[in-house]
């Protein structure tokens, strides 16, 4: 029982970055939602042209920074100054200037670790899967080309218009991907 | 009209479209060469690592596996037998596994050096060469932490080091510098791997999309994450980018800081100085950017990626070797004004020991390699003749070993007393234990150029004039330069 293949969404192909760029800043102001530009390395100024607001990468990072510090802090304090304490040289049991080099590197790790499994959380990868990976002229996206994407699960989705307003835009190839 | 033909600034064609060039003061040699296109940059980066594998590799391959056996072979040995079987003995009980240590890890630090520091610098350069000078800092961490844990003689008992009780439940102790240096080097090689890893995956989704045999589709399709390049993704993933460099720049020079206090906290004579950690980074940075030249200068000949790491890269690296070369020659000299300015007996005696005592040919060994080899980088010539630049590449490397040399072993052959002076000699297991982690490096670098992309694809595309939407080879109707 094969099913009818549903449409994911419609794709416009552009061959330089300043032909996307304007195109996104199109799609921005008509007010699409689910949408997104596909390019072979980040292009500068594009998120301002989408629409998007600061990552918030920052956040993860930061939480697992203060977490590396704080237990590295803790755990060389409970070691040894309250578990096992033992007289070296007559210096104090806990000295937070002695604990401090672990603690420091401890805030860079899991801060390291805050920051890619947020970016990896945020973007919701890994994903084995893809609709548009399976588009036959989407491998060039880590070319050269350009793409631009409007899901059709966006409330403002409607084919003819959603493809004339593509075509307004000076793309060179626009097509359906299948999901 | 002379003047207007004069001041007519020289256009380009690249394809149909004219390229306005900048006005005089403002061009610079480009940082991908001939123009090349987006798609060339691909072609030529992912084909190094597709198609029949080359002779040369091979050539090169097979000699670093036998060299890598013979350094397991030497731990093996090492470990059954003792560590009697290596040089160290009173009074001097650190011999070349801590000089090779601090030497692995010193040329780990140009690798961080450029994926971070002169990425917040903004030193597009870097884009060129960083893969590249990661997978080195990786490899290189690999072989330097080879060192510390076989060198504690009762190799089963390493586990004492990690922070877990033991079986009396004592805890290791915190206030000796040497745990330290385990955070340092473990989070260090961590931390470049993540770094390493996070810039893989776009590239990784290159090569992903350019595979040809299933494995290949697999293998990269696994570890490329399902990465699209969608620009909501990009967005996260410079943001997480900018935040792992700013994470990694503290972190590089806290490594090579502590690496100094393991010896600056003690009070042996030519040790127990504040100029270490700062010294030691110089030093650490100008060796590692040795050994950057020494590895890319052949490989981009080899490779044909001349374009890529064009002449300028070359030139940039050995100004950088040079700059930090001046700090670490001005750094031996400190030390030897303030043994004399302190006033304190033994250090004085340890410094005119180093010049001029029993191991004065590895001090003087040392200056000309670090002091005066690289002032040559002062003249252009020197640094488009890559030939030159590859020999010279080679004596930072040799010098920087003097000197890790000289710190650990004259300063422990003589002492306060003077009844338990020595000489050190290395061992035969000692050198090939040595030898053979280039083996081990070499193998793990070679798999590295045959198996992934050795330059950031995507990020070398950013750099270039196709890649911004105000250039007109990137689409734009008017402007030019910036």
């Amino acid at each position: 029982m094969a099913a009818v293949p549903q449409t994911y969404g419609i794709i416009a192909e552009f061959e330089t970055p300043a032909a996307v760029m304007h195109a996104a800043e199109k799609v921005r102001d008509s007010g699409f939602r689910k949408w997104d530009v596909f390019t072979p390395f980040p292009v500068h100024g594009m998120d301002k042209a989408m629409g998007l607001k600061n990552s918030r990468v920052g956040w993860f990072s930061f939480i697992g920074g203060v977490t590396g510090y704080t237990c590295g802090m803790l755990m060389i304090w409970w070691m040894n100054a309250v578990d096992y304490p033992i007289v070296i040289g007559g210096k104090p049991m806990f000295s937070p200037f002695a604990a401090f080099p672990p603690s420091y590197e401890l805030t860079i790790l899991l801060g390291s670790f805050g920051s890619l499994l947020g970016m990896l959380f945020l973007n919701r990868l890994p994903r084995l899967h893809h609709p548009l990976l399976k588009h036959r002229r989407f491998a060039l996206a880590t070319h050269d080309r350009f793409f631009l994407v409007i899901e059709t699960a966006d409330p403002k989705y409607a084919e003819a218009e959603t493809r004339k307003l593509l075509e307004s835009t000076g793309s060179t190839r626009i097509e359906m991907v299948e999901e | 009209m002379a003047d207007a033909t004069i001041n007519e600034p020289i256009t380009s064609r690249v394809g149909d479209i004219l390229v306005q060039a900048p006005p005089r003061e403002l061009e610079r040699v480009p940082l991908v060469g001939n123009q090349r296109s987006p798609g060339w940059i691909s072609d030529a980066i992912a084909g190094v690592a597709e198609g029949k594998t080359p002779l040369w590799w091979w050539a090169a391959f097979l000699p670093s596996v036998v060299m890598m056996t013979v350094c397991f072979s030497m731990i093996m040995y090492l470990m059954s037998v003792g560590v009697g079987v290596w040089g160290p003995s009173l009074p001097a009980m650190w011999g070349w596994a801590i000089v090779n240590f601090v030497w692995w890890i010193g040329i780990g630090h140009a690798g961080t050096l450029i994926s971070a520091i002169l990425f917040l610098l903004r030193q597009k350069w870097r884009t060129s060469i960083n893969r590249a000078a990661e997978a080195m800092t990786i490899f290189a961490v690999m072989c330097a932490g080879i060192f510390p844990l076989i060198h504690v003689g009762r190799i089963w008992f390493g586990w004492w080091l990690f922070p877990i009780p033991n079986q009396e439940g004592i805890w290791p102790q915190f206030r000796s510098p040497l745990m330290w240096d385990v955070f340092a080097v473990s989070t260090y090689f961590t931390v470049s791997l993540l770094f390493w890893y996070m810039g893989l995956i776009p590239d990784l989704a290159v090569m992903r999309d350019r595979a040809k045999s299933k494995l290949r589709k697999f293998g990269y399709g696994l570890f490329s994450l399902g990465w699209t390049g969608s620009n909501r993704h990009w967005s996260n993933y410079e943001k997480a980018y900018l935040i792992l460099a700013g994470l990694s720049t503290p972190l590089v020079l806290s490594v090579h800081s502590i690496v100094s206090m393991d010896f600056s906290v003690s009070q042996v004579p030519g040790w127990h100085t504040t100029i270490f950690p700062p010294y030691f980074v110089a030093g650490a940075v100008f060796s590692g950017f040795g050994m950057v030249l020494s590895l890319l200068v052949p490989l981009r000949k080899v490779l044909k990626l001349e374009d890529i790491i064009t002449l300028r890269h070359v030139e940039l690296m050995c100004k950088v070797t040079l700059a930090t070369g001046s700090i670490v020659g001005y750094a031996y000299a400190m030390e030897f004004f303030i043994a004399w300015y302190s006033g304190n007996p033994n250090e004085r005696f340890e410094f005119i020991n180093r010049a001029t005592g029993n191991y004065a040919w590895a001090y003087w060994t040392m200056i000309t390699c670090n002091v005066i080899v690289p002032q040559f980088f002062w003249f252009k010539k020197v640094r488009t003749n890559m030939l030159v630049v590859f020999i010279l590449s080679i004596l930072v490397n040799v010098g920087m070993w003097f000197e890790r040399f000289v710190i650990v072993v004259i300063s422990l052959s003589k002492e306060y007393i003077p009844a338990s002076w020595g000489y050190f000699r290395p061992t035969w297991v000692d050198i090939l234990t040595f030898l053979g982690t280039f083996g081990l490096f070499f193998t793990f670098f070679l798999l590295f150029i045959r198996f992934l992309p050795i330059i950031a694809i995507s990020e070398v595309k950013g750099v270039t004039p196709q890649a911004d939407p105000h250039h007109p080879l990137g689409g734009a109707k008017t402007g030019g330069h910036h």
